[in-house]
């Protein structure tokens, strides 16, 4: 358990005082996280745990706003946009305090210092922090950001300026990511004086509505209430991550009232939880996409016939009713119907085995047919089960003669070997970052269909490609809303894949819980929460 | 006597290396790698790949990289885990009190039923008590333990809510740091009250758990152990010299049957790491067993090498000390090898 | 059900015709061991016949009735005796199915085991030496890590599948056999019958395989019978942490690890494949017991 000694002492006194019987009076809110962060410096992590346990903590430049995908002001009090696109200038928010934590006291407000700080870590690679805590930054390589930025300039302490190598419609969207935080400058030299820099990534300060107050790794993290939060402020006094992996004691400890808020709970308990009159489960449907891709540069998937007949075959209906298991509902297009540009005159194709095997032999198919159909060792937000989805493919291919091996791997090894082209056939999905149709489509473009691209259906279309392309440089939303349109109806003809589902992401929480928005980006955001 | 020992531990140094090496090199046979596996479904440029494998020297030779290791233990450094950042010995010291917590109580469990039980059974041979547990040892003894622990947290947690479902405290109304990392003695020495119950409570369940197996493996040792010294001489002879049946179960024939028991005792410690695994795995029990699951699934190679080779280290030290124990016990042993 | 398990016991057995005759005399007198024999022959009889036995295909998916229970339980049907899973498949037949994978895996361990861990004990007791410390070195070296440890470790290697599931478990369960045969061969090699076949030209193989080995069989046949049931229970644990059989293959373990989530809501999906590990790992393990007291006194224990 000393694992978190280290960490964990730095909030000790504090949370001693907390726990003792102050805490009474005390407003209390336990969230009952999936998991631990690997550590509380968003630019260095990918997954959604543990961004969700830096969340309370930082803001950004811009940001969502709560429940939606718009962008709002954040640390940034207003930005402008020159002309061509390519200079962004910030002006930043005055007043804002940094968080005061056991062995760091701020003696400066919020400045410009902190904004290149914290892109110039992920940046250059010359920076004091660059290679503290591993130093790897996904997200930023990710968003093409060095590749996207000329340089980022502070022309006085409230003005940052940001030039780019050429104009980008989605970036201010991801200046709104998690990866974007702003950090302390401040806090960061002190502890680089002392020695402990990597101190900086696990006991953060911010400037959210939350601050850190103590984390035990696989146990509890704390935090409480920022009085001088500049935004929406938090309506509790305390905030505590209670880390419970498993679905079933989440639910429980729900139950019991030792937690008020519970994430992704088992779709099979989520008729119970709907008749407990203690609990209420809202939903919203994902940002994603869990697909079946077909390898295109692989007979027979290379004639189109046989990739509709394969979308014919496999009765998606049951697929989301047992396996989805009402946390799902069945995608006919690549992007969620919550995406602007969304197709909704696209049609499915109707489950026909009979037509399928038909259409198979037709396309002289000798059947029966071997295949290979992957599936993920894992479980992803837009998909609970793969495992059992291939098995229910593999019950339903027998059936139009085309008998399926069920393949899989360790998921870093699946991934690539899926992105090399290895499967025939494979699953696989996608969770959107920052709700531009283009973060979905590039998924099928032909700059991404190469040995080791993420476009596993290998499937490069010249048709669909030039709107892809033309798209992205273009700002006019009605324009690039019309070519997106365009490319979903083509995607259903040619049929490169089979999408399977849009996962419904739900959440279940004590009755006196109020005032929690659900991120369609499946985060987790508490300022503004209440418990009765 | 201490000739004994010594050879015994010098015999158990070239196992200590081997399963070094072993592990070493099984280890990165495993497919898969510690960079790609914590990528999501974006994945990872190879020139990125490429940088962050040469930061943690999986770049360079694999024999290499073996010498580094070994030279590395023989100062006493495990390494630093590549997902957590943390040293690898820290890691597993902070984890296993929870393990060795969870495994003393299933033990106090299985000896404390399996052998008075057992003894009683062997007394009444023949009789109810005695056929009644049998039976039900031979059915622990069969108990696929992922299984049961399923089974008793569906009925004993979900549908009678007697116990938890999970972890060893109850975190939001306890809240200390750890001294010592048996969350019992913390959960005392914090003051907090009814921490220790809490503590406690959440203990029982994994420790039956672990406890079946032993405690039935137990019950069958001590009574067939007992019924054995019960049919020697001297105690059929103490027997008719008309000492007190107290007497002649608790000093003689108790005492002789417990030898082979306590060697059994000590010999389970393998089998229970192997339980542990399984018994964590299903109650969230932050111990070493869970840890090391996990670490395969991540391919923290140094995490992994580490934790088996320090779980095995403390069985074979554990194995070791029995057998010496056994040896002074019973010095026919020591040339018996 | 084992309540008269290891109650019967055995006296003095009249003179014996046969070995065999013996052997079966003795062992029958054991009724928990008989109950046992009855009990795993239905079990490797329904496997056998699993094509006319199973009500149906154990892959077949009825997706109109998915997450029956049994049908004496309220919304059960007779239809699907023992209910169905998460995807329709009917849970009986996927358990006598199952029965199958889980003997031939206990099967197969026992068989390797016991090839390999003959020849490596014999070799190693006969040889002697550096062959005999090194076979007890590498021996020793297994042992020391917690046997289920090793199995995940040598399937992650491997990959999962049900072939590799053998293999790691028969590496796992390989000292036990190899030190026995090791230590009855050490037993019996400065025997006066040894000595004589040696004194009369009997070599290499010869007397390994002729003139020792049938004498070290008891406790070796003990073990294999106690070995099966646990080689079961220890792929049973491969496939709950879902390194065994791969799907749709209607293995135990991962049967159970499969239907996990549902123990909240649909509990004798979860319950039943447990319990069918249980009664086969009890059946072997009575008939072993009976096995042991018949064939070799001195490790009688009760």
């Amino acid at each position: 358990m000393s694992i978190g000694l280290k960490r964990g002492l730095v909030g000790a006194a504090l949370a001693t005082l907390l726990m003792g019987t102050t805490a009474v009076s005390a407003k209390t809110l336990v969230y009952c996280s999936e998991g631990s962060p690997e550590n509380f410096t968003p630019a260095l992590n990918t997954t959604g745990t543990s961004f969700d346990a830096a969340r309370p903590i930082y803001n950004q430049l811009v940001e969502f706003e709560r429940g939606s995908t718009k962008v709002g002001p954040g640390l940034a009090e207003s930005w402008t946009v020159s002309e061509d696109g390519t200079v962004i200038t910030f002006k930043l928010r005055k007043g804002v305090k940094w968080h005061t934590v056991t062995g760091f006291k701020p003696t400066r407000e919020f400045n410009a210092d902190d904004v290149l700080w914290s892109f110039n870590r992920q940046w250059k690679p010359d920076h004091p922090f660059a290679k503290v805590s591993g130093g790897k930054y996904d997200y930023f390589a990710d968003m093409d950001m060095p590749k996207l930025l000329k340089s980022l300039e502070k022309k006085d302490d409230y003005t940052v300026v940001m030039t780019l190598n050429q104009p980008n419609a989605p970036i201010l969207a991801n200046l709104a990511m998690d990866f974007a935080s702003i950090q302390s400058a401040e806090y960061a030299e002190q502890l680089l004086k002392s020695g402990k820099p990597e101190t900086f990534d696990q006991v953060p300060v911010g400037t959210g509505p939350f601050s850190f107050v103590a984390y035990q790794k696989d146990a509890v993290i704390r935090y409480k209430k920022n009085p001088d939060f500049w935004g929406e402020k938090a309506m509790v006094d305390d905030l505590v991550y209670a880390i419970t992996p498993d679905p079933t004691a989440r639910y429980s400890k729900l139950k019991a009232n030792e937690c008020q808020f519970v994430p992704y709970p088992r779709p099979a308990d989520l008729a119970e939880m709907q008749k407990d009159p203690n609990i209420q489960v809202i939903n919203q449907p994902g940002l994603n996409i869990a697909y079946w891709a077909f390898n295109n540069t692989k007979p027979p998937f290379d004639k189109k016939e046989v990739r509709q007949a394969f979308n014919m075959a496999i009765d998606k209906a049951s697929i989301i009713k047992d396996v989805y298991q009402g946390t799902g509902q069945a995608a006919k297009n690549l992007i969620p119907p919550t995406l602007w540009s969304y197709n909704d005159s696209v049609k499915d194709y109707p489950y026909d085995a009979a037509k399928a095997k038909e259409m198979l032999e037709k396309a002289g198919v000798k059947l029966p047919l071997e295949i290979d159909l992957w599936y993920m060792p894992v479980q992803r937000p837009y998909n609970p089960n793969a495992k059992r989805i291939a098995e229910m493919m593999q019950a339903d291919l027998a059936k139009v003669g085309v008998n399926a091996k069920l393949v899989t791997y360790e998921w870093g090894e699946y991934r690539k070997r899926a992105q090399q082209g290895e499967p025939m056939t494979v699953q696989l999905g996608w969770t959107g970052d920052n709700g531009d149709p283009d973060n979905f489509f590039f998924l099928r473009g032909c700059s991404a269909a190469g040995a080791g691209g993420q476009n596993l259906t290998k499937w490069c279309n010249k048709e669909f490609d030039d709107r892809l392309k033309k798209a992205a440089s273009t700002a006019d939303v009605k324009e690039r809303t019309k070519l997106y349109e365009e490319m979903q109806v083509i995607m259903k003809e040619e049929a490169p894949d089979m999408t399977i589902a849009h996962s419904i992401v739900y959440e279940v929480m004590r009755k006196g819980v109020t005032g929690y928005k659900q991120s369609p980006f499946g985060g987790h955001k508490f300022n503004g929460v209440d418990v009765q | 006597m201490f000739k004994f020992l010594l050879r015994r531990a010098a015999l158990t140094l070239p196992t200590f290396f081997a399963l070094m090496f072993v592990t070493f090199f099984a280890i990165r046979l495993v497919p898969g790698d510690p960079v790609e596996v914590r990528t999501g479904e974006r994945g990872i440029s190879p020139e990125r790949l490429a940088q962050f494998r040469h930061e943690l020297g999986l770049d360079r030779p694999i024999w290499q990289q073996f010498l580094d290791y070994v030279w590395n233990l023989l100062h006493g450094d495990f390494g630093t885990s590549i997902v957590t950042n943390e040293r690898v010995l820290t890691e597993f010291f902070a984890l296993f009190p929870a393990t060795l917590e969870l495994s003393f109580f299933a033990m106090v469990f299985a000896i404390g039923i399996g052998i008075p039980a057992g003894v009683i059974a062997a007394l009444k041979r023949g009789s109810i008590f005695d056929q009644t547990l049998m039976g039900l040892s031979l059915t622990g003894f069969s108990m696929p333990i992922f299984w049961w622990g399923l089974l008793l947290i569906m009925l004993v947690s979900e549908r009678l809510g007697l116990t938890p479902v999970s972890g060893r405290i109850d975190l939001i109304k306890y809240y200390f740091e750890p001294v010592t990392g048996f969350m019992l003695i913390d959960a005392l020495l914090s003051d907090q009250k009814g921490a220790f119950w809490s503590a406690l409570h959440h203990l029982v369940l994994p420790a039956i758990v672990l406890g079946t197996v032993p405690l039935a493996t137990l019950a069958r040792m001590t009574r067939s152990s007992m019924l054995e010294v019960l049919s020697e001489d001297y105690v059929r002879t103490a027997r008719a010299k008309g000492l007190s049946p107290f007497r002649v179960i608790g000093l003689h024939a108790l005492r002789n049957a417990l030898i082979p028991v306590v060697t059994i005792v000590g010999l389970q410690v393998g089998s229970l790491m192997a339980g542990a695994v399984l018994t964590e795995t299903i109650f969230s029990w932050p111990g070493v067993g869970k840890w090391l699951i996990e670490s395969i699934g991540r391919r923290d190679y140094p995490a992994l090498q580490g934790g088996i080779l320090l779980i095995s280290s403390i069985v074979i030290l554990v194995n070791l000390t029995v057998d010496v124990l056994y040896g002074s016990i019973n010095p026919r042993i020591r040339h018996g090898r | 059900m084992a309540a008269d398990a290891a109650v019967a016991e055995v006296h003095a057995v009249p003179a014996p015709p046969g070995p065999l005759r013996a052997f079966w005399a003795s062992f029958s007198e054991n009724k928990g061991a008989v109950f046992g024999l009855v009990l795993l022959s239905i079990i490797v009889l329904v496997a056998i016949f699993a094509e006319f036995v199973a009500p149906y295909s154990p892959i077949e998916q009825f997706r109109e009735f998915s997450k029956l229970p049994p049908f004496w339980v309220e919304g059960g049907t007779t239809k699907f005796w023992l209910g169905t899973d998460a995807l329709g498949r009917d849970t009986l037949s996927r358990l006598i199915y199952g029965a199958r994978i889980s003997l031939f895996i206990g099967l197969a361990v026992m068989v390797v085991s016991i090839a390999i861990g003959v020849s490596l004990g014999l070799v190693a007791a006969f040889a002697g030496g550096v062959v005999d410390v090194v076979i007890m070195r590498v021996m020793d070296l297994i042992i020391s890590v917690p046997g289920l440890v090793l199995a995940i470790l040598i399937v992650a290697v491997l990959g999962p599948s049900l072939a590799n599931t053998i293999v790691a478990v028969t590496i796992v369960f390989l000292p036990r056999y190899v030190r026995l045969v090791r230590a009855s061969a050490m037993g019996e090699i400065n025997k006066e019958y040894v000595t004589a076949a040696r004194v009369a030209g009997v070599k290499g193989l010869r007397l390994m395989l002729r003139t020792v080995l049938p004498n070290c069989l008891a406790p070796l046949i003990v073990q294999a019978a106690l070995g099966v049931s646990e080689a079961i229970l220890e792929a049973a644990a491969l496939g709950f942490l879902g390194l065994g059989a791969q799907p749709p293959i209607p293995e135990w373990g991962s049967m159970l690890a499969d239907s996990r989530e549902f123990i909240r809501s649909n509990p004798w999906i979860v319950t039943l494949p447990g319990l069918a590990i249980l009664v086969t790992v009890i059946s072997i393990n009575l008939m072993g017991d009976g096995l042991r007291d018949a064939l070799d006194p001195k490790l009688k224990r009760s």
